[in-house]
């Protein structure tokens, strides 16, 4: 028989290999639907043991992206490895990699342990009560063992869908929305539980979701995926304190992107003009190279409101903070933590900020007269030619 | 059965007590509605069953009028007389539904799982021979496999007639008049009643636990045995017993393609009823039958159906 590559991976799992050896690199990967092109040249390399999650709207090539990795799709163009294997056309049952399904398509007419020793029949592991008897225990379902799947509640079958891949130990574990279905309370449970798993197998975890939380909460590195391309890529700190793209600005976390011009390019920092000719600094290393007409932006709660000036002075920059003198509070909504303000400026424009109720501030009312203002290492610039409002809606409707 | 129909109905939805007490209104529904299925049963299968009971005891001829003595003796006698044919209807169905279930296990995976937009009409013609009479279906295969025909002179060319011949499936130069001619008949004539429910619970298996079986190391073959297999034994079960009861009983593939020595016990039956009109003896192999397949059929279902039934 020919040996498969799991039980080779799986061999050398626990004596330890080389990081790079078993990396997921994924090259110019590309998959159409006739005319439709549903991922479109992904170039990514996942290190092995880390928390990679993909984060994107719907239909933005997620779940293909997956299946072609898992063995279920076959790519149009590109190639897949792991480490030193090309396994971009290998058979799914040939491949170290193990799915948690978006619909847990766990086997009806299997027990809960049978359903989880199915991987490890197949190959002819031994010891496989053990081993699933581990697992079961692993995932809180050692009482649950001889139910029918039937017999079990969502996010017990949840946990099934869990155990049954994650028994294998593959080299690849991915998992697509393995938490869509389960309320709030128990998805973040199974966030912590997934997290505590992934660090104790030390197995490579390629995690699809459409929750942003999830994502930032448990990933080492996150893509922001739309339209079957990777917006960005990064630690989720970096990705939001820095996004590349209106996009990202807008699908993780919030931002406000003001029109500006820029207007001086210094070596440690520009300053660019905003629609009321107030010039505001960018640090350099925050504003793309080569162009002239941006987005600046800011996320709404690196913004601080103070009371209104008594000149209107046009904005500007002081002290490492830029600043909208003349704005006035159109809209104000408690919300315990903080208080979120909608802020029109001089340019009639909207502006989101969100102020962190540390106690003794003014909370102030629709009305009120205000000036805003940021520190400029929270400043950064996009490139004007994207719209400004990609990724918006798609996000509110999830919220 | 009207009278069936107007007991289902139930109180009107509109009257005020159904209104004020809904639990009882709604909890006494099954039953009502098991009503017309339980009268006709009586009429249709209890009450003929306790008539033919009665007929098996009874002696007399049809002249002098028939009275019920409990002459059991009429049961051994008969049963050894015709034990041949007993035993013979049961190999030849037991033959025609293992012949059907192989047939008929692809095909109906053919068209559930591959057949994609040809599904509607593969399925039509699988239920197509339905629009003609049994008999005349029976009848057609004498042409298919008389001795000028191509099945013929295909067997004659591959000298496979003289292998059937050896091992008993046809006598002489010829297909016809053979177990062999009888057990295929009967495996045609019954083959759409295996198909359908084999293609009733394989179009009903999720194609996303075969991707899973894949997932998790099962080659297709694997898969196969592990999951579409299992999945589709209710189809099995009741394909099975479509076929096997049927064909058990059946009178006219060993009358139209057998011989004397492939009759089977419908054909005993038959001519027992409607030729010597020896009711009683009639009567008496019909519920020997009867009650053997029932005995067969709970055997069968109690051991398929614990283990692999979902
Ligand atoms: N077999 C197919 N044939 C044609 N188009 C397909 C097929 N599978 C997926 N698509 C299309 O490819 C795009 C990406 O689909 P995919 O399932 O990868 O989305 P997704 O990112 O997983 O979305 P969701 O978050 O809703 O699960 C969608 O527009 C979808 O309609
Ligand atoms: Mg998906």
């Amino acid at each position: 028989m020919r040996p498969r590559r799991g039980q080779d991976s799986s061999n050398t799992g626990p004596t330890g290999v080389a990081s790079a050896s078993g990396d997921l690199v994924l090259s110019s990967l590309t998959k159409r639907f006739g005319p439709f092109t549903a991922v479109d040249g992904l170039d990514l390399t996942i290190a092995q043991g880390s928390f990679f999650a993909l984060l994107g709207p719907s239909g933005c090539g997620k779940t293909t992206t997956l299946r072609m990795i898992a063995g279920l799709e076959q790519p149009t163009v590109g190639e897949i490895r792991i480490g030193e294997h090309e396994i971009t056309y290998d058979k799914p049952y040939r491949r170290p990699v193990n799915t948690v399904f978006q619909s847990y398509a766990l086997f009806p007419h299997l027990s809960v342990r049978e359903n989880v020793a199915f991987g490890l029949k197949r190959r002819r592991s031994d010891s496989v009560a053990s081993q699933v008897a581990e697992v079961l225990e692993l995932t809180e379902l050692q009482g649950l063992a001889d139910r029918k799947p039937a017999q079990l509640s969502g996010g017990q079958q949840q946990r099934v869908a869990l155990a049954r891949a994650i028994v294998n130990k593959p080299a690849v574990l991915l998992l697509d929305e393995p938490l869509g279905a389960l309320d709030l309370k128990l998805r973040r449970q199974m966030q912590v539980e997934l997290k505590r798993i992934q660090t104790e197998v030390g197995l490579t975890f390629v995690h699809v979701t459409h929750d942003q939380e999830e994502a930032m909460t448990m990933a080492d590195t996150i893509a922001v995926m739309n339209a079957g391309r990777i917006e960005q890529l990064g630690a989720p700190a970096e990705l939001y304190e820095l996004p590349a793209t209106t996009f990202a600005a807008n699908f993780l976390g919030q931002s406000n992107l003001i029109r500006a011009t820029v207007a001086q390019r210094q070596p440690d920092a520009a300053t660019v003009a905003l629609p009321d000719g107030g010039l505001v600094a960018v640090p350099s290393g925050r504003l793309p190279a080569g162009i002239a007409e941006v987005w600046v932006g800011v996320r709404p709660e690196k913004i601080s409101v103070h009371e209104a000036a008594d000149r209107a002075d046009p904005a500007g920059h002081t002290a490492g903070r830029n600043r909208i003198p003349a704005a006035v509070v159109t809209d104000a909504s408690f919300m315990g933590v903080s208080t979120q303000y909608l802020v029109r400026t001089p340019w009639q424009q909207e502006l989101m900020v969100f102020e962190q109720n540390r106690g003794g501030a003014t909370i102030f009312r629709p009305g009120d007269r205000v000036s805003l203002s940021f520190a400029t290492e929270h400043t950064f610039a996009l490139d004007a030619g994207q719209d400004a409002e990609a990724g918006i809606e798609l996000d509110e409707a999830l919220g | 059965m009207s009278s069936a129909a107007g007991l289902g109905g139930g109180p009107p939805a509109g009257s005020p007590a159904a209104a004020a007490r809904p639990g009882r209104r709604f909890a006494g529904v099954p039953y009502f509605l098991l009503l017309p299925g339980l009268l006709w049963l009586g009429v249709f299968f209890v009450v003929p069953m306790l008539f033919l009971l009665s007929q098996s005891l009874q002696t007399g001829t049809l002249e002098t009028g028939y009275r019920l003595t409990f002459h059991f003796a009429t049961y051994t006698d008969a049963l050894s007389q015709f034990s041949r044919q007993f035993l013979r209807s049961f190999e030849y169905a037991f033959l025609a539904t293992l012949l059907a279930l192989l047939i008929g296990y692809p095909l109906a995976y053919a068209i559930a799982l591959k057949a994609g937009r040809w599904k509607p009409v593969l399925l039509v013609m699988v239920v197509a021979p339905f629009f003609t009479s049994f008999l005349l279906r029976t009848l057609a295969w004498q042409t298919i496999l008389n001795s000028d025909g191509l099945v013929m002179r295909f067997f004659r060319g591959t000298h496979l007639i003289s292998l059937t011949s050896a091992l008993g499936w046809t006598n002489g130069n010829q297909l016809l008049s053979s177990p062999l001619a009888v057990v295929t008949g009967l495996t045609y004539n019954f083959l759409p009643f295996m198909v359908l429910p084999l293609f009733a619970s394989l179009d009903r298996l999720d194609p996303r636990l075969l991707e899973a079986a894949g997932d998790l190391y099962a080659t297709p073959l694997t898969a196969f045995r592990r999951v579409t297999l299992p999945m589709s034994m209710p189809g099995v079960v009741a394909g099975t017993l479509l076929t096997f009861i049927p064909a058990a009983g059946d009178f006219i593939n060993s009358q139209l393609l057998g011989n004397p020595k492939t009759a089977m016990i419908g054909q005993v039956i038959e001519g027992y009823f409607l030729r010597i009109n020896d009711y009683p003896t009639a009567a008496a192999l019909s519920f020997a039958l009867m009650v053997t397949i029932l005995v067969l059929v709970s055997v069968y279902v109690r051991r398929s159906g614990t283990e692999e039934l979902v």
